[in-house]
This record gives structure tokens, sequence and C-alpha cells, in this order.
């Protein structure tokens, strides 16, 4: 019943929940729920929530602050919670932002085709023809540093992915029997877009976003490191890793920990993305 | 309800169809017959103006409505709701994430039928569906759960629950296996008969047309070469083509 042409565009994601046979990717989506749950319940989980702690320097990990205290006496494991929510609200607002633009734009252009097609790619082009990270970096040192221009820095750079990603695979459902079928009965072309295109593509969609957050996160780390994006008191991973770095050989574990948060969360991200895309589409598996 | 004068369909200068002369009236069943590329299909999708990027001439009436000339809003009232079509590959024909009531339950609205009232919506749901033998919980499945015989008869569900006045088929049998088939024949047969539909169909099971059509039009390389009832054209061919394509048969 499924032939060949059918892959990852209109299997609906209903069908994939009961088989993820991915156990890495279980390990993923796993870390994740973690993670968020964190973020959430950090004032609860938190051991030490109330800032700002009284001065006693910085002390190294042990039964008091597991994950040491930072140079202004803070406890690091306290902060790692919370920069878990200001990473994961860029990471989520990023690709929100990006998806919607890209995916709107897309599905108009693989729809519709011919000069609207055209006009729509050139922009994307253009916006693809910068370095990502260089117009980001540009466009961070301009507006103030803040949370909130991280995320449109990277939101700027990101969404022409998605446009592309949402053409390509609009322009193959436009060409289904069943959008013919909806033309037959005489739907007009927004409905069409709106009910048969547009969901039908959002699955690969969804995959790029999952393989995505991880490369965000990181993204907007980077921009906190260079002192562009979050600034102090706010908990951020990326900027806290930079307050870290130059105490490292003294007090490691300032940067360390934030340092091994981003990494478990990107590298999570990225094994339930890759489960996912393998599930979607088999020739992309792996043979074991 | 169809009326068809010197229509001739060009795709970038070249004759993909050309049909000097098509009627159908209500509760009348024409085929047209030909092998792939003859432009059969071209001929039915132009009925409802669908086809793309190609250059039409002559006369269409499709229900009283001047297709080469009506509006975009003018055709889509007719699509659907006035003329179907039944489609070659009956599953993805259905939008794979919709459950089948639902996708019924927005075509009757697209074209007002039934509005008001949610009672009556779904009287007129399950009464077609009735109509193509089928049970009613299909309407709560998915399009990958049901089989092709399934899909093809719950199309002509659909058509008949818009008020349908012709049904346009293009090859709606040769994606199913011979039983089903002929359950889906049946279907046609019975309800052009109980409401007078007015079916044209496309085909090159020349077996199926011999059970159904009451006038055949045969066509090769875009031009129709021979037409007349059934009856004559299929027991004494006078064109060399159709002999040809009838001692194909098994």
């Amino acid at each position: 019943m499924t032939s060949p042409q059918e892959t990852t565009a209109e299997v609906p994601l209903r069908r994939l929940l009961p088989r993820v046979p991915d156990r890495f990717a279980a390990l993923g989506a796993v870390l994740i729920v973690l993670i968020v749950l964190a973020a959430i319940m950090a004032p609860w989980l938190a051991p030490y929530p109330d800032e700002p702690r009284p001065l006693e320097g910085s002390l190294p990990p042990g039964a008091a602050h597991w994950f040491g205290t930072d140079q202004l006496g803070r406890d690091v494991l306290t902060r790692i919670l919370y920069g878990a929510r200001t990473s994961l609200s860029i990471a989520v607002s990023v690709l929100a932002v990006s998806a919607l633009a890209g995916v709107t734009l897309g599905v108009v252009a693989g729809y519709a085709g011919g000069w609207v097609r055209d006009a729509i790619m050139r922009v994307t082009d253009v916006f693809l023809a910068f370095p990502a990270l260089l117009l980001s970096l540009a466009l961070a040192v301009v507006l103030p540093p803040s949370v909130t221009t991280v995320i449109l820095a990277i939101a700027v750079t990101w969404w022409p992915w998605y446009t592309r990603l949402a053409a390509s695979v609009a322009a193959s459902i436009a060409t289904r029997p069943y959008v013919d079928a909806a033309r037959c009965l005489g739907v007009p072309a927004p409905l069409i877009v709106w009910r048969h295109v547009l969901p039908n593509s959002l699955t690969p969609v969804l995959v790029q976003m999952s393989l995505d957050a991880g490369g965000v996160i990181l993204t907007a780390a980077a921009l906190s490191y260079l002192g562009l994006g979050a600034q102090e008191p706010t908990a951020e991973w990326g900027l806290m890793v930079q307050q870290g770095q130059t105490l490292f050989t003294t007090n490691w574990w300032i940067g360390t920990f934030p340092g091994l948060a981003i990494l478990v969360t990107a590298f999570a991200f990225n094994m339930l993305g890759e489960g996912l895309r393998n599930a979607l589409d088999p020739r992309a598996r792996k043979v074991t | 309800m169809i009326e068809v004068r010197d229509l001739q369909v060009r795709y970038a200068g070249r004759l993909v169809a050309g049909v000097p002369e098509l009627d159908v009236g209500a509760g009348e069943c024409v085929a047209i017959v030909g092998e792939s590329g003859s432009g059969k299909s071209t001929t039915l999708l132009s009925l409802l103006g669908l086809t793309e990027n190609a250059d039409i001439s002559g006369h269409v009436r499709v229900c009283g409505v001047d297709v080469l000339t009506a509006s975009p809003r003018r055709l889509r009232e007719i699509r659907g709701a006035r003329a179907a079509l039944v489609m070659q590959s009956p599953q993805s024909a259905l939008s794979p994430a919709t459950r089948l009531g639902v996708l019924m339950r927005r075509a009757l609205r697209l074209h007002g039928v039934g509005s008001g009232k949610d009672g009556r919506l779904d009287e007129i749901m399950a009464e077609s569906v009735a109509a193509v033998m089928l049970d009613r919980a299909i309407l709560r499945r998915y399009p990958h759960e049901i089989s092709g015989g399934q899909a093809q008869r719950f199309a002509i569900a659909l058509a008949i629950a818009l008020g349908a006045e012709v049904i346009l088929a293009d090859e709606p049998t040769s994606a199913l296996d011979v039983t089903v088939q002929a359950e889906v024949v049946g279907v046609l047969r019975r309800l052009r008969e109980e409401r007078d539909l007015a079916l044209l169909l496309v085909s090159h099971d020349l077996a199926l047309v011999s059970t159904i059509a009451d006038r055949v039009l045969v066509m090769k390389d875009g031009e129709v070469v021979e037409s007349g009832p059934a009856a004559r054209v299929l027991t004494e061919p006078s064109h060399p083509y159709t002999r040809e394509l009838l001692e194909a048969l098994p």
C-alpha cells in the first residue's frame, strides 16, 4: 500500500508514535523531557533558589553545593537549572518564529509555483548567502544585548532553511492526486494549501525542528559567550561558560558544568531528531 | 448535461485532444476508450477546466455552464457539486491525514449542502454512504485504513452527497482487482438508473465499457477515430484501430 514515493511527507505523525525503535532516540526523548521538567520545576528543584547568596567566595563541588559555587558565591546547580529556562525558551522561540515564517512562505511558494515561487525563493537565497553566524553576530552587535536580541538574531538566519524545506515538500504535495481531487471538488486554492498541503508538509518540518534545537541552543550560547546575548544576572549557559573560562585553572567547576549542560541538551535534541528522521524515511536508516 | 463541440486542447501548440462532438444526457453513459496518451483523460479534465497551461478552443457546456469562458468562481461552483470527478487512484485521491467523515463534511459545507442544522448534514452523509453500500463506520476511518474498492465507492458517495448530476470517471476501476471492479461498476450502473446521473467514463477496459456504456468514442493520438452506439462500435468496428483494440482483448 505504501508506494516508494510516499515517504517523509505523507506519513501522518500519529502513525509513527507507537514505533520509536531507536534506543538513542528514546534516550534523547527521555533527556529532553527531564531537561524540560527541570526547567519548569527550577524554583522547586534548585537547592538555593533565593539569590543573591551571601558572599562566601567560590566553593568547589561538595555536599552543600553539588556543582560548587561561582565567583559571586552563587550555587552553580541552581544557575544551571534556571539557565535551562533561558536556553529552552530561546530555542523554542527561535524555532517557532523561523518555522512560522519559513513554512508559511515555503508552502505558498511550493504550491503556487511560477513567479510567486521564484520571488520567494530569491529572497530566501539572499538571506542564505550570508554566513549565518556572521549575520547573527552583526545583528546582535547592532541591537542592545538581551535574550530577545539573541532570539531575533538567530531567527533571521534560521527561517530560510524552513522556507526551502517546506517549498520542496509542498511542491511535491501539490502534485498529489488528493490535491487534484480537492481542486476537482471546487476547493479554493487558499483552503487547499491550509487543509491539505500544509498539514501534509509538516512532518519533515517537525523533524528538522528537533534536529535544529540543539544547534539553536549552541548558537545562543555562542552569542551570550561573546557578550552579545543574555546579560548578568540572567542565568544563561553560554554566559556562564564565558564567566567560568577565565577562572578555569583554579575554579574549573564554574564553566565546566554549564558546558556539560549545553552538550547534553544539544546531544539529546540531535538524537531525537535523528531518530524521528530515520523513522520517517527508511532510506536514511543505517544498515546495522 | 455535457455538450462538447469542436473541442481542441493543445499543449505548446501540439494537439493533445480533439473532440468534434460529444453529448451526454441525463441517465446516459458514454465511454471514451483508447490507449495511454490518446487524449482521453485530457478531454475529461478540460470539461471541468482543470487543464493547466493548455490552449483550449471550441465549446464546452457542462450542466449549462460554458466551461471555457466561466469565471474561476463559477467553475468552482460546478466542480464537485454538479459535475464530480472520480479518479483513477482511489486512495491517493484522499487527503491522508483526514478522516473520511471530516473530508465529506467539509466538501458538503463548501458547497453549502445541508447547511444550517447538523442533523441534516449527518443524514445526507449516512444516506450517500449507504447508497454505495458502505458501512457508516467508514466515516470514522482514515484513507489508509480502507481498501481501494471502498475508497472508490466513497468517492462516488461524495459525488452523490454533493448532489452531482454528472459523474466523470477517469479509469475508475483500473487500480482495482476484478471482483472489486464489479462492485464499483454495479454501484455506478445502479445510481445512473436510480438518480438519472449522466456518466462519462474514460477507460481502456473494453469489457467494462461494454457492460455499462450506451455510446463509445474511440480516441487515438488525440483524435476521435470512431464513435457510435456501444453495441455497434464494439461488435462491428469500422476503424482499424478499434478492431485492433478489440482483438487485444483476452
